[in-house]
C-alpha cells in the first residue's frame, strides 16, 4: 500500500511485519522515531508477541539482544553515532556469538565536537566487527532491505546492520510502499535457529578459546560473509518475485555503460550525484554512478566488473581515516588489482554539511580533466583552517580547536569569554 | 531412590552433607538427584570459594526450577575455570557474552522465555546471572541497577572475593579498606586500599527495593541453599551476594576457605541478611562475637598491619566498619549475648 510517511515510520512498519519478538532500544537521535514508532505499536497490541525494553545504555540494548538472540527470539535495535560507539563491546560479541539480530544506524557523526547531523562515521567504525552492512539510498530501500535483512541473518547466522542516512532519511517524509503481511511472510519463514539455550538441551555458549582455534573461528566469520556475497543477490531477486521491487543487492550501477568517469558512493548522497550525472550525461559528458549497497561483505569482483572499462573513478564518502584519507576508496582500489587507474577520493558531507549539485558539478567536471588531488575536502572552507593553524603556529599549547573555528564562522553558539 | 533407615551419629544433624537425614531434610548437595550443574573437573584453585559457591547455588536454583534454568555468566574467574574451549563444567544451558553486560544478557534471556510461554512453551524456566565482584559491583553496576529498576524476572548472584582476582588480584570497588592488592600495594603512609565509601551491593541493591536481596557465605551452605531456594519463589529481580574466600588473592590457606567465611560473619565484617522490597526481614546472628584482628591475621592481604609495630589505628577503624555493620544488620542476639 502506498503511503506519505517518515522515513523512520516506515523502518518501524518494515519491522512490525517481520514478527519481532524483542525489540530493545536506548534514545539517541536521529534514530529516536523508530524505535518510538514500534513501541507504540507493541504497546497498543499491533505487534502480538513481541517485548519492548527500554533499557539504560546502548550497551544494555545489545546486551539483552545477545540474551534474547540466543534463546531463540528474532530481535531488533536501533542506534547511532555515540550510541553504536557505546555498544561497541557488544557488537562485537553479537557477531563473534553468530546471532541474527538486526540493527538499524541512523548514520550521525561522532564527536568531539558533537554533532547530530548526518555522516557515516559511526557505521564505518564498525566496518570489520563482523556485521553485514547494508546501505539504503531512499526510504523504499530502508523498509525493503530490513526485510531482507532479517532472512539475510537468519540463514547466514549472522547479524545484519542497516544503515540509513539520519535525518536525511530518517526524518524525511517520501512515498513508500508498505507491503502486505501475506507478502512478507511468504519471504521471511519464523526463526528457526541451529543452536539455542535450551533446558532440554543443554549447550555451553561463549567458551573461551585459545591460540588452538581462534585462526579458525575468525576465518569462518570472514567465509560466511563470502557467504553472504552470493546470497545478497539471490535474496534480491527473492524479493523482487514477491513483492515486485528491485531492492537491495550488491552493488547498483547507473549510466556506467560507456562511461569515463564512475562516481562511488553510498547512501542517500547517491540520488544528488545521479541528477547531477543526468544532467552531465545530457551535455555529452561520458560518466556514470557506482551505488554499493553492501559495504560488509564488499563487493570486490562485482566493483571490479563495474568500474574497469573507465577511465578514472571518484569515490565520495561521508567519513575518512584520520591520518590517511579515504576509507571506501581504499576498498575500493582493492579492486583495481592489476588495473592501472586514476582514483581519487573525496570526502564530503561531513556532520550534515550539504552536498549540493553545484558542487558536484564542479568536482566532477575537474575529475574529467584529471584536475583533482588524490584527497579533496569538498567545500573546506580554507580560511578558517587557516587562521586556526596560524593561530597554532604561535602559541604551542594543547587544547580542542572547536570553538576558535566556531568563532571565526561567527556561529551563535560560539561564546568564549 | 533407595533409602537405608539405619541410625548413626551424625542423624539429626544438619550438615550439609549428611545423607542419613530423612530425604525432606536433606541438603540439595546432599541429594542423590543433585544435578551437578557445575560439575568436577574444571580448573578452579585448591580451596576456591567461588567454585564451591557457585555449585551449591546453581545446584539449589535447579532444585527450587524442576531443571529449567538458564545461566548468563559475566567474564571472570568462574567463566574462565569452567569453560575453556573445547571443555565445559555445565551441565546447564550456560552463555558468557561480556564482563559488564550479564544482567542484560539474562534480561534478554528471561525476555524471550516469556514470549516463547506466550507461544506455548509449557516449562516454566528461570534465569540467574552470576559474576564476581568486579563483573557486579563496577564493570557490571549500570546493566545491574538497570535489570533491578526494569524489576526483569532474574536472579543475580554476585561471589564476592574481593577482587579481580582472574587478572592478577587488582583492586575491586568491593575490596576491604586497607587490603592489600597488585594496585593498592602495602607502601607509602596509607599501605593497602584507601578507607573509602566501598560499594556494598546488598545495600545498593535494597535501595531498589527489588522483591528479594540476600547475603551468604560458603561457611553456611545449608543457608546459602536455603537462600537461592527462596530466591526462586519470587518473580522479579532478586540479588544473592555471596562472601568467597580466594586463597590466591587473599594470601590464605586452601584449607582455610570456610573458617574465614565463617570469622567474617563472626568478626562483623561480612553481615548475613536478608531483605524483601528494600526492607531487612532476618539477619543471621554472631555466635560468639570475635575481634576483627581474628578474621584479618590469617590473610596476607593484611598482613602489613601486624609487622614489629601493629597498624592499631588502622586494626581500629576495620573493627569500627564491623562495629557498624553489626548494628546496622542488627547481627547480635541481644538476649545471647
Amino acid at each position: 500500500m502506498l503511503k506519505q510517511m517518515e522515513g523512520s515510520h516506515a523502518v518501524a512498519q518494515a519491522v512490525a511485519l517481520c514478527r519481532p519478538e524483542i525489540i530493545c532500544a536506548y534514545p539517541i537521535s536521529p534514530q529516536t522515531h523508530i524505535v518510538e514508532g514500534i513501541g507504540e505499536m507493541v504497546k497498543a497490541g499491533e505487534i502480538v508477541n513481541c517485548e519492548f525494553i527500554n533499557v539504560e545504555s546502548e550497551f544494555a540494548a545489545m546486551s539483552v539482544a545477545i540474551g534474547s538472540s540466543a534463546t531463540g527470539a528474532r530481535t531488533y535495535t536501533a542506534t547511532a553515532s555515540q550510541g553504536l560507539l557505546f555498544m561497541v563491546e557488544a557488537v562485537y560479541n553479537a557477531s563473534g556469538l553468530g546471532l541474527p539480530i538486526v540493527m538499524t544506524v541512523a548514520n550521525r557523526a561522532i564527536g568531539a565536537p558533537i554533532n547530530i547531523w548526518n555522516d557515516h562515521s559511526d557505521s564505518i567504525s564498525q566496518r570489520d566487527s563482523g556485521w553485514i552492512q547494508l546501505f539504503a539510498e531512499t526510504n523504499q530501500e530502508a523498509l525493503d532491505l530490513h526485510i531482507q535483512a532479517f532472512k539475510l541473518a537468519e540463514e547466514l547466522s549472522l547479524p545484519v546492520m542497516i544503515c540509513m542516512d539520519g535525518f536525511i532519511l530518517t526524518h524525511a517524509y517520501e512515498r513508500v510502499d508498505i507491503p502486505t503481511q501475506e507478502q512478507v511472510d511468504a519471504f521471511l519463514p519464523p526463526y528457526e535457529p541451529r543452536q539455542v539455550l535450551d533446558t532440554h538441551a543443554p549447550v555451553s555458549i561463549g567458551a573461551m578459546v585459545g591460540p588452538e582455534a581462534f585462526t579458525e573461528v575468525r576465518y569462518l566469520a570472514h567465509e560466511k560473509q563470502m557467504q553472504a556475497l552470493e546470497l545478497i543477490p539471490k535474496m534480491a531477486e527473492e524479493f523482487m518475485a514477491i513483492f515486485g521491487r528491485d531492492s537491495g543487492g550488491l552493488v547498483r550501477p547507473y549510466r556506467t555503460e560507456d562511461a569515463e568517469t564512475i562516481v562511488i558512493a553510498m547512501g542517500s548522497l547517491l540520488g544528488t550525484i545521479k541528477d547531477t550525472v543526468d544532467e552531465m550525461r545530457d551535455a555529452g559528458v561520458k560518466i556514470g554512478v557506482l551505488g554499493i549497497t553492501s559495504f560488509r561483505p564488499f563487493p570486490l569482483d562485482a566493483v571490479r566488473q563495474a568500474i574497469k572499462h573507465a577511465k578514472r573513478v571518484v569515490v565520495l564518502e561521508k567519513t575518512f581515516a584520520v591520518g590517511i584519507g579515504g576509507i571506501l576508496a581504499t576498498d575500493v582500489r582493492t579492486a583495481f588489482f592489476g588495473i592501472q587507474m586514476n582514483a581519487y577520493t573525496v570526502i564530503a558531507g561531513l556532520g550534515g554539511r550539504p552536498i549540493t549539485k553545484t558542487a558536484l558539478h564542479e568536482l566532477f567536471e575537474k575529475a574529467g580533466r584529471d584536475d583533482l588531488i588524490p584527497l579533496t575536502f569538498l567545500d573546506l572552507d580554507w580560511n578558517v583552517v587557516n587562521k586556526q593553524l596560524a593561530r597554532e603556529r604561535q602559541k604551542r599549547r594543547s587544547g580542542p580547536a572547536a570553538e576558535n573555528i566556531l568563532r571565526d564562522v561567527s556561529s551563535t553558539a560560539a561564546h568564549i569569554s | 531412590m533407595s533409602f537405608q533407615p539405619v541410625k548413626f551419629y551424625q542423624t539429626g544433624t544438619f550438615t550439609v552433607g549428611n545423607r542419613l537425614l530423612a530425604p525432606q531434610e536433606r541438603s540439595v548437595q546432599a541429594n542423590m538427584e543433585r544435578t551437578n550443574s557445575l560439575n568436577s573437573g574444571h580448573r578452579a584453585c585448591q580451596g576456591c570459594g567461588e567454585a564451591l559457591g557457585a555449585r551449591y547455588a546453581i545446584d539449589a536454583a535447579m532444585h527450587a526450577t524442576d531443571n529449567q534454568l538458564i545461566a548468563a555468566n559475566a567474564t571472570g574467574c568462574l567463566e574462565v575455570f569452567s569453560t575453556p574451549y573445547p571443555e565445559t563444567s555445565w551441565q546447564i544451558p550456560w552463555m558468557h557474552s561480556l564482563f559488564g553486560n550479564a544482567p542484560a544478557v539474562a534480561t534478554g534471556i528471561a525476555a524471550a522465555i516469556k514470549i516463547k510461554r506466550q507461544k506455548g512453551l509449557k516449562d516454566d524456566v528461570r534465569v540467574v546471572a552470576q559474576g564476581g565482584d568486579g563483573g557486579t559491583t563496577d564493570i557490571g553496576f549500570g546493566c545491574l541497577s538497570g535489570m533491578f529498576e526494569r524489576n526483569d524476572d532474574v536472579l543475580y548472584i554476585c561471589y564476592d572475593n574481593g577482587g579481580y582476582m582472574n587478572t592478577g588480584v587488582q583492586r575491586s570497588s568491593a575490596t576491604p579498606p586497607a587490603a592489600r592488592t597488585a594496585t593498592t600495594m602495602p607502601v607509602g603512609p596509607q599501605p593497602g586500599n584507601v578507607f573509602g565509601q566501598g560499594k556494598f551491593m546488598p545495600a545498593i541493591a535494597m535501595a531498589h527495593e527489588i522483591p528479594y536481596v540476600a547475603t551468604a557465605t560458603v561457611a553456611d551452605l545449608r543457608d546459602l541453599e536455603h537462600k537461592v531456594k527462596k530466591a526462586m519463589t519470587f518473580r522479579g529481580a532478586r540479588y544473592i551476594h555471596i562472601l568467597v574466600p580466594c586463597p590466591l588473592g587473599w594470601g590464605s590457606a586452601s584449607q582455610d576457605t570456610i573458617k574465614l567465611s565463617r570469622l567474617a560473619k563472626e568478626t562483623g565484617m561480612f553481615p548475613v541478611f536478608e531483605a524483601e522490597y528494600g526492607e531487612l526481614t532476618n539477619s543471621s546472628k554472631i555466635r560468639r562475637l570475635l575481634p576483627v584482628e581474628e578474621y584479618l591475621r590469617p590473610q596476607k592481604r593484611f598482613a602489613h598491619l601486624f609487622g614489629k609495630s601493629p597498624a592499631v589505628a588502622t586494626i581500629a577503624r576495620l573493627q569500627a566498619l564491623a562495629d557498624k555493620n553489626i548494628r546496622k544488620y542488627e547481627m547480635l542476639d541481644k538476649e545471647a549475648n
